[in-house]
């Protein structure tokens, strides 16, 4: 076991909801980068979990901007802090919305130049700050509050679009293994260049599950397989520990659509095409992994 | 019929009656009640749009260009930071001589982030070609959302009309509603420029400076009729439905030797301000302005004013004090109140008009003389 540090860097006066899986994220995050860091935040639920001014939960400064100018305000901070001679990390802590709706155009752009910094999508897959509206990372068959008789679109494979700007380092995490998330950030960080970090977050209002079931809900999406956890460091690619089982003989997907208020009445042909989603994920993958692709 | 909704679900009740062909809009608050009613309309097959739920404002504006200009009837609402966003094709759509309705939740713009009531977010788009109109009340929402399909599409305006209304105050409060059977009071309408296969044109091309000119003073001109089209527009509604509004809305006016003037919800506020003086024995009255774009003439003349500006221009004024002083020749006393949802009660307004000082500004809860 990786032996985590004690010091807090979001205190415990947040205004998220109970169960909040952003703030847990967050904590971990937080515990991985130390002190010599400024987390760069998207409009968002974490723009409201910090509190409000004059107030604030968080102990490391955080530069909130506009909705879809995170990844561009962070290339400045850390061409700036380059310049200054400075080590500090810059961190991009966006939504889901924000990286792959909204924020997609700056993000692109700043892995292009191979801005030195780490950008972590927490992916609650929907609009969480304005009260559960659907983003292209909401799966097929999910309802929200836009798509109130199920989504009709598959979530969007965000991760296969950053992988084609070749990155360092890029890879998923979830809420429900903060182990795992701890390493993580601390390899990303260990890194130079553009940095990406996609981490699952089972929303309890927002999926519409009682808030002491966050982590059994990641550990639901990671053995199910429909939530792969792995690395891709100078473009190669490992699937991680619990995954690694999980492919071999995943959980029963129903089991974990049945525990979210939000797939309620969804139809066989959207369960289907989770499925499908989900294996064929998991067949590129393992090929990778394998060096076949 | 006679219902209880937000200001919110108003424009969204209207927006069914309308029918428009497309709508393509981004949730932000205030404004998202009016996303997620449309799409629920949309879902549950009681209106056929289509429904484009867009990755940003910008492209829900740029959509509704799109499909603008093939003739299709649009809608789209937003707020502050999402307006703001925007706002290019915001001029895009002016410029482009398309009827889109667009409601705006009116909201503050950050930094810091926050989500109340303040009308700089749609100033701030005032000279872009759009017609803007501000509201007070849920019916009044409901009813001036109506009237500004009928006033976008009219062959003398072909322009967009923005529905403004406060952010929470109007958007999130319940009040009565007596929705109406619309019959043909927005009829069918024909984008004179709307593309046709069978005679191609290129639109938006490169322009020289005299064409750019003129295709300006040709915005001008319909946002110059634009008044006459509105009149018209408001007293068929009112001889239909039954209720009348105007350009600017007075209140115990004719005889008043002080006016508050305000806009959306303070406007009102100010009417229960102006019956607490009339107790006290003063002569007051108000103006609530409502159409912003094309600014209403005035005649103030010979009545002392209080404007309460809920936005200001830095480095300048209160954007309604100003634009009254310039157009109607005024020296009003001038509050800036309100922003960012500051809390602005009917005693506070009522404590303007007492204290008044004729030609200064003053900042309320700030100055320390209100
Ligand atoms: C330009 C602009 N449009 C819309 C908004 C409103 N808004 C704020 S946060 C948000 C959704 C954020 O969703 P996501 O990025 O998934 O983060 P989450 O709230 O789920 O944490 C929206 C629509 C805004 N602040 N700015
Ligand atoms: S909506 Fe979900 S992600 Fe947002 S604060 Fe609440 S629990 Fe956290
Ligand atoms: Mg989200």
């Amino acid at each position: 076991m990786t032996e985590i540090p004690k010091e807090e860097y979001i205190l415990k006066c947040t205004s998220a909801c109970a169960g909040c899986p952003s703030s847990l994220i967050l904590r971990y995050v937080l515990k991985a980068a130390g002190p010599d860091t400024v987390l760069v935040v998207p409009a968002c639920c974490t723009s409201v979990i910090q509190g409000i001014y004059p107030n604030t939960a968080m102990n490391v400064p955080v530069y909130n901007v506009a909705f879809a100018a995170a990844a561009a305000c962070a290339s400045g901070m850390s061409e700036a802090f380059s310049k200054a001679g400075k080590k500090t990390n810059v961190i991009v802590y966006a939504g889901d919305g924000g990286t792959v709706d909204i924020g997609i155009q700056a993000l692109s752009g700043a892995f292009e130049r191979e801005t030195d910094f780490l950008y972590i999508c927490y992916d609650n897959e929907a609009y969480g700050n304005t009260g559960m509206q659907r983003s292209g990372s909401t799966p097929i068959g999910a309802r929200t509050t836009t798509t109130p008789g199920g989504k009709i679109h598959a979530k969007k494979d965000i991760d296969a679009i950053v992988a084609a700007h070749h990155p360092t380092y890029l890879a998923t995490a979830c809420a429900a293994y903060p182990q795992d998330l701890f390493k993580k950030v601390q390899k990303a960080l260990s890194l130079p260049g553009s940095k990406f970090l996609h981490v699952l977050a089972p929303c309890p209002p927002g999926w519409r599950f009682s808030s002491e079931k966050t982590v059994a809900m990641g550990k639901l999406a990671v053995r199910s397989g429909i939530w792969i956890l792995f690395e891709r460091e100078y473009g190669k690619v490992t699937i991680n520990g619990p995954s690694k089982a999980a492919l071999v003989k995943p959980a029963p997907l129903e089991e974990y659509l049945a525990g979210q208020g939000r797939f309620k009445g969804i139809d066989q042909n959207a369960i289907d095409a989770l499925k499908s989603q989900a294996a064929a994920r998991a067949l590129h993958l393992q090929r990778e992994a394998e060096g076949i692709c | 019929m006679l219902t209880v909704a937000t200001g919110n679900k108003a424009v969204a009740a209207a927006v069914k009656a309308v029918r428009p062909d497309v709508i393509a809009a981004y949730p932000i608050t205030p404004q998202t009640e009016i996303v997620e009613q449309i799409a629920e309309y949309v879902t549950a097959g009681e209106m056929d749009s289509r429904y484009i739920p867009v990755e940003s404002e910008h492209s829900a504006m740029a959509a509704c260009v799109g499909a603008s200009i093939t003739g299709a009837r649009t809608f789209t609402a937003t707020s502050s930071h999402g307006l703001a966003y925007m706002h290019e094709m915001v001029n895009w759509a002016a410029g482009a001589r398309l009827p889109i309705v667009m409601a705006n939740v009116n909201r503050a713009m950050g930094p810091g982030w926050n989500v109340w009531a303040e009308h700089t977010d749609a100033f701030q788009e005032r000279d872009t070609g759009w017609l803007q109109v501000y509201v007070s009340t849920v019916q009044e929402a409901y009813d001036t959302t109506l009237m500004a399909f009928r006033i976008a599409e009219h062959q003398d305006v072909i322009l967009p009309v923005m529905v403004n209304l406060d952010g929470f105050l109007l958007s999130h409060s319940m009040q009565s509603l007596e929705t109406v059977t619309l019959g043909d009071f927005v009829p069918p309408f024909h984008l004179p420029h709307a593309i046709d296969i069978a005679n191609p044109a290129g639109y938006g091309t490169l322009t020289g400076p005299d064409q750019h000119f003129k295709f300006r003073w040709e915005i001008e001109q319909s946002m110059r009729k634009s008044v006459a089209v509105i009149r018209e527009t408001e007293q068929d509604f009112a001889g239909r439905f039954g209720r009348n509004y105007g350009v600017a809305e007075e209140y115990r006016y004719e005889d008043a030797d002080v006016v508050v003037i305000a806009m959306g919800t303070l406007g009102k506020e100010a009417e229960v301000a102006v019956d607490i003086l009339r107790d006290e024995g003063v002569r007051a009255g108000s103006l609530r302005v409502r159409w912003f774009r094309p600014f209403p003439d005035l005649d103030l003349s010979g009545r002392e004013l209080v404007v309460i500006d809920r936005d200001y221009s830095f480095g300048f004024g209160g954007v309604l004090a100003h634009s009254l002083v310039a157009k109607s020749r005024v020296e009003p006393y001038s509050v800036i109140a309100g922003l960012g949802g500051q809390e602005v009660t009917y005693d506070d307004i009522a404590g303007f008009v007492r204290d008044r000082k004729p030609g200064q500004e003053s900042w309320f809860g700030v100055n320390g003389n209100v």
